[in-house]
């Protein structure tokens, strides 16, 4: 059996872990850059307010309810994620996460010692008692399964956030209430695609022929349909694969028309992408740059700028890639215009010790692997960007909106929440 | 950022076991007293994951050795046994205090350590978390 863990309302839950006082009441979490909503907690979810709203549109709406926005805290969240995850792999040995706020589990075999409901309600418990973030529950024998069987555990109350589907009767129940666009994998297409051949539910997809499937949807729909019935088609994803291309891109907190503080945003973004490049132990051959002005402002003129540069030797050195990345904005910066996004992305990416050498390299790569390591250990020790790169900037004008940010309450010794003695 | 201060444990230092059979010549007699290094995460923290920091305003709880300033380690997956010092939740702000509940009189009570406070007496109808309990109190004395 698999089990799949997911928070409920994650973003909306950890504000909440800090600060109780918002149980109970709407809060929207918005985007980078404060631009739309990207997560609503129950409340604001029976407001009507709708997921991907802009917020600068709906802001007076909002206010009008008492709905309270929140900016993205990825740090807190990224923390409160962790720390449920670890959690949860004390459970079981095998443990794919699968986004911010979902794991799959593997409890094969688990059923023997009896009880998975019981597990499930220990999970539960155990997550809310270290993390205060609540989580519901799906068993089930396929992935897939287990997706539909935790929405179950989500959507009714009687369920108490554990949803079981342990026999072929329980599962024939649960495809019966479950419309075909709400399972896992099923896009706009296919349901509009399957509606059309008279399937509403999962069930009426279980009973179509095979072949249909298989010639109308693909191998892709074929597997969904056995897994459906209760056949593993999809086993869990233990390592995770090398990245294929790494991307750092913000929108910026306002326009910006300067070059020199582009280029700033744009050695950060450039800093950042060599880091994980080095964490992965990788190097990439291929470095792009993106630079965009706000396609919905119409009424500015508009400019969308990419350049690609071919490495020689492929590297993973911050001075190395920066130096490349603002080589490239030199090369499409235009004046005039009201920029509102750019990025750096590095793709052609190979392990390190796979390395091209090049004849007429004149670059002295040992010496910068030992500025890079000095960096690399001087930021995990004291903090990161303690040192970097002089074009990274301090003032960070091009930084994010985000104004309505809550606190890192578990990660800085300076946001601790205050407990009143008084 | 993210690593600045979060309670993990990679910070931690571990300083392997000397192993002076490969050593010609008289091994050192002080080898057999050679200890790992103290790492204080380990010492101060039994469950990595539901262990949170908090910074101590006011005190309420100053003969129990809590001041105005002190920091917190709370353990939120800690059993709360009588008279335990805990990290609450009660009408909108974190407050700490020696928890006594009262099942009978579907009471609990924050009892102050300190002459000049007076006990808080929680009913049932009133916002109220008990949100962790106090392990350790970190105080700066340098």
């Amino acid at each position: 059996m698999y089990a799949l863990i997911d928070c409920n309302n994650f973003y909306a839950s950890c504000e909440r872990v800090f600060n109780p006082s918002l149980n109970g009441k709407p809060i929207v979490i918005l985007s980078n850059n404060d631009g739309c909503i990207i997560a609503r907690s129950n409340e604001a979810k029976e407001l009507g307010i709708d997921m991907g709203g802009a917020y600068y549109m709906i802001e007076k709406d909002l206010k009008k309810h008492n709905v309270i926005a929140f900016s993205s805290n990825y740090t807190l969240y990224g923390d409160l994620s962790q720390r449920v995850m670890n959690t949860l792999a004390e459970f079981t040995p095998e443990i794919e996460v699968y986004s911010i706020d979902e794991s799959f589990l593997n409890f094969e075999g688990f059923e023997l010692i009896g009880g998975l409901n019981n597990i499930g309600k220990n999970i539960k418990a155990t997550v809310f008692r270290n993390t205060g973030i609540p989580v519901s529950v799906g068993f089930a024998p396929t992935k897939t399964l287990a997706k539909l069987a935790n929405r179950i555990a989500k959507k009714n109350k009687s369920y108490n956030g554990v949803c079981v589907l342990d026999s072929n009767e329980k599962i024939m129940d649960s495809l019966r209430i479950i419309k075909i666009g709400d399972v896992w994998g099923v896009g706009r297409q296919f349901e509009a695609l399957l509606n059309n051949n008279n399937v509403y539910t999962a069930y009426d997809f279980i009973n179509l022929p095979e072949d249909w499937v298989k010639s109308n949807l693909s191998v892709v729909g074929l597997r969904m349909q056995k897994e459906l019935k209760g056949i593993k088609c999809i086993s869990l994803e233990l390592t995770t694969d090398a990245k294929k291309n790494i991307c750092t891109s913000r929108s910026f907190g306002r326009y910006l028309t300067d070059k020199s503080i582009i280029g700033e945003a744009m050695s950060n973004f450039a800093s950042r992408c060599a880091l994980k490049l080095r964490k992965d132990k990788t190097v990439c051959s291929v470095i792009q740059i993106i630079l965009y002005t706000n396609r919905f402002k119409l009424d500015q003129p508009q400019y969308f700028a990419n350049k690609t540069i071919h490495l020689d030797v492929p590297t993973n050195n911050t001075i190395e890639i920066i130096n490349y990345a603002l080589k490239a904005l030199d090369l499409v910066y235009r004046d005039g215009y009201r920029y509102m996004k750019c990025g750096v992305i590095v793709s052609g990416i190979v392990p390190e010790n796979r390395i091209q050498q090049n004849m007429f390299d004149n670059i002295d790569r040992s010496k910068h692997s030992k500025v890079n390591n000095i960096l690399d250990t001087l930021n995990n020790r004291y903090g990161a960007d303690v040192l970097k790169v002089g074009s990274l900037g301090v003032a960070k004008q091009w930084n994010l909106k985000a104004e309505k940010l809550s606190k890192c309450y578990s990660t800085r010794w300076n946001d601790l929440i205050t407990i009143i003695a008084m | 950022m993210i690593n600045l201060y979060t309670i993990d444990y990679s910070t931690s230092k571990l300083i392997p076991f000397s192993e002076n059979q490969l050593v010609c010549g008289f091994p050192s007699p002080a080898t057999d007293y050679l200890d790992l290094s103290i790492d204080l995460n380990k010492e101060l923290i039994s469950n990595v994951n539901a262990t949170f920091c908090g910074r101590v305003k006011g005190n309420s709880m100053i003969d129990a050795g809590l001041e105005d300033g002190d920091v917190l380690i709370i353990d939120r997956s800690k059993p709360l046994k009588n008279n335990s010092i805990a990290v609450c939740y009660l009408d909108g702000e974190f407050t700490v205090k020696r928890v006594k509940v009262f099942k009978s009189k579907k009471e609990v009570h924050l009892l102050p350590s300190n002459k000049n406070f007076e006990t808080i007496i929680v009913k049932e109808d009133q916002e109220f978390i008990i949100w962790g309990v106090v392990v350790y109190t970190i105080k700066k004395n340098y």
